[in-house]
């Protein structure tokens, strides 16, 4: 969902590179702060994974497309402002190499993919920690409901966005983003429990919260 | 081999196979949003939309190879690596701290 160039008017466009500017700049200073020398190729292995995986559309019912997002997915393993740079890396690569997203609209993007899906939907996540059973199930369900609404919530403020620019009709376009995204939603929850249960299996310590120094034998059951 | 370098190359490996031999199977149907415009648009302006900078690798299509294959991916590969390093080096750039100053953070 990469809004294109020449789509959004200049309010809009001004909106989303300030907020994503100001994001971006706590981001920098949370990791100046707390990003450790370990998990800086962790970085750039998840970003080139993300990057890869978003250039693999998959067909969907009604003649249009998907593909993977990874927000949620950075968010759990990085933390949520990290994932925002990490996002926010991806979409400013797409947009001047690969003309994917509008260079006018790459701050509306990273606000819609990087700040309310990766941030915004992180919080969702933790909140369903709390909620669900400490259990294998329990996380990816948590991750799973996280990364659906990291879809669906985008999709919704692509569409918001595209109609205070006039594009087209807010009461026609939401239900019609929400209606494709949420299947799409489903594919980005089923690559987000595949990615996260591969991890929990070979490498548990770069799964944050999952599991709890010296409680890993009673985690896994 | 250390666990991180292990799995450094693993995962890089995966996201290579993935933009170089995946990518050119992906569906080339509009998406969402695209599709989205598509209906909704009447003048049915739906083309990419040009940005003013030149890019070189326009829709993920590496420029003058006859073979789509080869051209998605080739330019799949070469964002795969850019990225990768794009984000290694902001990394380094904005974490000033030392790995001997980070004991307790999530590492092996």
């Amino acid at each position: 969902m990469h809004i294109p160039h020449g789509y959004l008017n200049t309010e809009v466009a001004v909106g989303g590179y300030v907020i994503a500017a100001g994001v971006c700049a706590a981001a920098v200073w949370k990791a100046n702060r707390d990003l450790s020398e370990k998990q800086i190729p962790l970085l750039g292995v998840m970003a080139a994974f993300v990057f890869a995986a978003q250039m693999l559309n998959f067909p969907i019912p009604g003649g249009t497309s998907g593909h993977f997002l990874g927000a949620l997915m950075l968010a759990v393993l990085l933390g949520p402002l990290t994932s925002c740079l990490v996002m926010t890396v991806v979409l400013t690569i797409q947009c001047f190499v690969f003309t994917d997203g509008g260079f006018d609209a790459l701050g509306a993007n990273i606000l819609n993919m990087g700040v309310v899906a990766g941030i915004g939907c992180y919080y969702l996540f933790a909140l369903l920690r709390r909620v669900l059973p400490g259990t294998k199930a329990g996380y990816s369900a948590s991750a799973a409901i996280a990364a659906w609404f990291s879809i669906v919530t985008s999709a919704a403020l692509c569409a918001l966005e595209l109609s205070l620019s006039g594009v087209f009709a807010l009461r026609v376009a939401l239900p019609l983003m929400v209606g494709v995204h949420s299947l799409i939603g489903l594919g980005e929850a089923a690559i987000t429990v595949a990615v996260l249960t591969v991890l929990m299996e070979a490498r548990p310590d770069l799964v944050p919260g999952w599991l709890p120094s010296g409680k890993a034998a009673v985690a896994t059951e | 081999m250390k666990r991180s370098t292990k799995f450094l190359i693993a995962g890089l490996s995966i996201s290579l196979v993935l933009a170089f031999f995946l990518s050119p199977l992906a569906s080339s149907l509009p998406d969402g949003l695209e599709k989205a415009i598509e209906k909704l648009v009447a003048s049915g302006r739906v083309e990419e939309g040009t940005p003013p900078a030149v890019a070189p690798l326009p829709d993920y299509a590496f420029p003058g190879l006859k073979s789509k294959w080869l051209s998605t991916g080739l330019a799949g590969v070469i964002g795969t690596v850019a990225v990768f390093v794009a984000a290694f080096f902001i990394g380094k750039a904005v974490s000033r701290k030392r790995s001997s100053s980070t004991m307790g953070m999530k590492g092996d």
